[in-house]
């Protein structure tokens, strides 16, 4: 460090920038940051990690503390919320003048930062989920593949189970987790909300179809009505066939290939969908990259978020973090390209979407969570849960109408 | 002109008040108005970026909270843990000071010391360790349990352990200070008396009940309103431990406040339910000093 300011020249003209990333990102992201540094001697980079469990909390309590940092990592899902804060830099001239954009990133992904027509983040490292699969049962259920649409899947998931018997299940969906009636309900044409999001839209048709879908599945025998916690350890049971499938994302990966015996056959699927292939789609994760509006060195901040999204910054961030890269030119790189497991990856990246792009989201998955596991267990009828769950959102959702009744009032007086 | 004396006094005791009470409009009054004008808002994550979205909402947030069973829900929880470990703690305490004066007890210091640490001790520390002590599989406690032949308790997972494993902890943690406390109540016990109790026959129970638990009860009012007053503000030992759950069961009327406030940016709601906390521990300070008086009589 000594050296470094040593041949800085005068320190009155460097730069700091404080970069807050998260947990594994932020620690293997200091050895980018260096050479960031070595490329741009007047810059100084401080990485600050913050670990992921206290993350949102941290980086909300900061801003209204006004005290934050030039370039944060943030869970792509978040980016509304600050936006809302209006703590971020709209980066649309930004992106345009360097080379990022849409068409060299996974789209849906790209999506997500976008808030009400405005780019606000950039991609860094994507996330999705997919179907992870044993080969060997389904094979002896008489498939070779996972069929593309729900009613295929659905016929795969009653031969595995005929074979499986009473205490083994086809699929692992834990009811303790919102992504699974999320994604049914995107895969077969909800929005979720309605009305530029400022209603639950869950007794809409496409939901209720998707609802009963995904009851059905616990209806029938195909997965047990666990949660994460029922199953206590999901590398063991997948090992021992107590589930053929399981619907999970990329950290998986790596887990798998580490706790399952060598032996045990397992392959990555794109979600079916109701209507086949194209109808599969799943949920655009992963963070991004934000620059702070209070920001006093835009230009060095906006620097170092290039910096971070050329190609082979990305391909050496992901042979240190085990993210999967955001930039597509990122892909052609041997080590994931040559990885099968992470082909239904890169198939389904281009098939996701975001989930609605507004603050109240995670309070809104929570309430479709609750109502889920009602259903479930049996507590309500499905159409009781879901009238709850959308007279719940809506309460949730008053606020989000006001501001938008009263957008409309203010754009309608002003084109008079 | 010629001031009186007293005059001339009066307006010196207000001087000598006045930076207390300077202090306490600053740090007290003006805090406690701006929560209570905040509880008829609807301030949140909008207001914060935009403060003009913030509406003046009346009595909603209040009408609202009565209205949500998760509410209640944290209103029992936090009832259980005060009424049943607050006792506990005070009786906790009030036997370690009485085995630490006994002149049974060798080296008093070190047995103070060492009660007292966990007092000092940081609470996430003690829950790292506690959150092993709990463990299902490899904690100490079902260890022990398991000796007697008692099957393995999921102390944190199973919704109707978490809170006495709470209150257990919790307890462990608080009664150090009151101990002390009461050590001081018992110190100022004139020996005389015991030694005419001695005199007149009295035996051990006898000077107990009749000279040690009268001289300690002004102590006892006192530990038990502060003890009270600790636990219905039960927040950092399930935050750190359970999140509030499973099922609930371990959230508290200030966890409650706290994820309303600070995961959900509802910070009207947060105001009300403060104020309502307020409203029940007042409540239950004018009690205990009501019955303390009426007994006193």
């Amino acid at each position: 460090m000594a050296l470094l300011s040593g041949c800085a020249g005068g320190s009155h003209d460097r730069v700091t920038l404080r970069f807050w990333a998260m947990g594994r990102e932020g620690e293997v992201v200091q050895e980018l940051v260096r050479d960031f540094e070595r490329e741009n001697p007047k810059v100084r980079v401080i990485v600050q990690q913050i670990p992921w469990s206290s993350a949102h909390e941290k980086l909300l309590t900061a801003y209204v503390g006004r005290s934050w940092p030039d370039v944060a990592q943030l869970g792509n899902t978040w980016v509304s919320e600050f936006a809302a804060l209006k703590s971020l830099e709209p980066l649309d001239t930004l992106a345009h003048q360097s080379l990022i954009a849409r068409d060299a990133d996974f789209g849906g992904v790209w999506d997500t930062n976008v808030i009400d027509g405005k780019l606000y983040g950039i991609p860094w490292y994507v996330d999705t989920r997919v179907l992870f699969y044993r080969r060997d049962l389904l094979k002896a259920a008489g498939y070779d593949s996972i069929p593309q649409s729900w009613d295929g899947w659905r016929a795969a998931m009653a031969a595995i189970k005929r074979r499986a018997g009473q205490d083994r299940y086809a699929i692992f969906l834990p009811t303790n987790e919102w992504n699974q009636p999320a994604i049914f309900g995107l895969q077969s044409g909800s929005t979720l909300l309605a009305d530029d999001d400022t209603r639950g839209d869950f007794e809409g048709p496409p939901f209720r179809r998707a609802f009963d879908f995904y009851l059905g599945l616990y209806r029938d025998g195909y997965a047990p009505p666990v949660n994460n916690v029922g199953i206590a350890n999901v590398y063991q049971e997948f090992e021992r066939g107590t589930f053929a499938m399981y619907i999970t994302g990329p950290w998986n990966v790596g887990e798998f290939r580490n706790r399952l015996a060598p032996t045990t056959p397992w392959a990555t699927a794109p979600l079916p969908g109701p209507q086949g292939a194209a109808s599969g789609v799943s949920l655009a994760g992963g963070s991004s990259l934000v620059l702070y509006r209070e920001s006093k060195h835009k230009a060095e901040a906006w620097k170092l978020i290039e910096y971070l999204s050329r190609t082979e910054s990305q391909v050496r961030f992901s042979h240190l973090s085990g993210d999967l890269p955001a930039r597509r030119a990122a892909w052609r790189d041997s080590s994931l390209v040559g990885d099968p497991a992470l082909r239904a990856f890169e198939t389904q990246l281009t098939r996701v979407v975001p989930t609605p792009k507004i603050p109240e989201w995670e309070e809104i998955a929570t309430r479709l969570l609750e109502q889920s596991e009602r259903a479930i267990r049996g507590a309500a009828p499905p159409e009781t849960a879901l009238a709850a769950l959308d007279r719940d959102v809506n309460n949730i959702l008053e606020k989000r109408r006001w501001l938008v009744e009263r957008e409309r009032q203010r754009a309608g007086t002003a084109a008079r | 002109m010629k001031e009186s004396i007293e005059a001339r006094q009066a307006r010196a005791g207000r001087l000598f008040v006045a930076p207390a009470l300077t202090l306490i409009a600053v740090f007290f009054f003006v805090p406690v108005i701006g929560g209570l004008v905040l509880s008829v808002t609807d301030f949140d994550i909008y207001a914060i970026g935009s403060p003009d979205t913030a509406r003046f909402v009346g009595l909603r947030n209040y009408a609202d909270l009565l209205a949500n069973p998760v509410f209640w829900k944290a209103v029992w929880n936090t009832f259980y843990f005060v009424f049943v470990g607050g006792p506990l703690s005070v009786l906790v305490s009030l036997v370690a000071a009485l085995a630490i004066h006994s002149r049974l007890t060798r080296l008093p210091s070190i047995w103070r010391t060492v009660y007292f640490l966990p007092v000092v001790t940081t609470l996430v520390a003690v829950a790292v360790i506690w959150r092993y002590l709990y463990h299902p599989r490899y904690g100490l406690l079902n260890y022990g349990l398991g000796a007697f032949g008692i099957p393995p308790i999921d102390w944190l997972g199973d919704p109707h352990w978490a809170m006495p494993a709470v209150i257990l902890l919790a307890v462990w943690r608080t009664f150090g200070l009151n101990m002390l406390i009461f050590l001081a109540g018992l110190q100022s016990i004139p020996e005389e008396l015991y030694e005419a109790a001695h005199l007149d026959g009295a035996n051990d129970w006898g000077r107990f009940v009749h000279i040690t638990l009268p001289g300690l009860a002004p102590v006892t009012l006192f530990v038990a309103i502060t003890t009270m007053l600790g636990f219905f503000q039960l927040f950092a030992e399930p935050y750190v431990m359970t999140q509030g759950g499973p099922l609930k069961a371990t959230t508290t009327i200030v966890l409650l406040m706290y994820e309303q406030g600070f995961r959900w940016w509802r910070m009207g709601m947060a105001a009300a339910i403060a104020f309502v906390l307020f409203l029940i521990m007042l409540a239950g300070t004018l009690i205990q000093l009501r019955v303390t008086r009426e007994r006193a009589r």
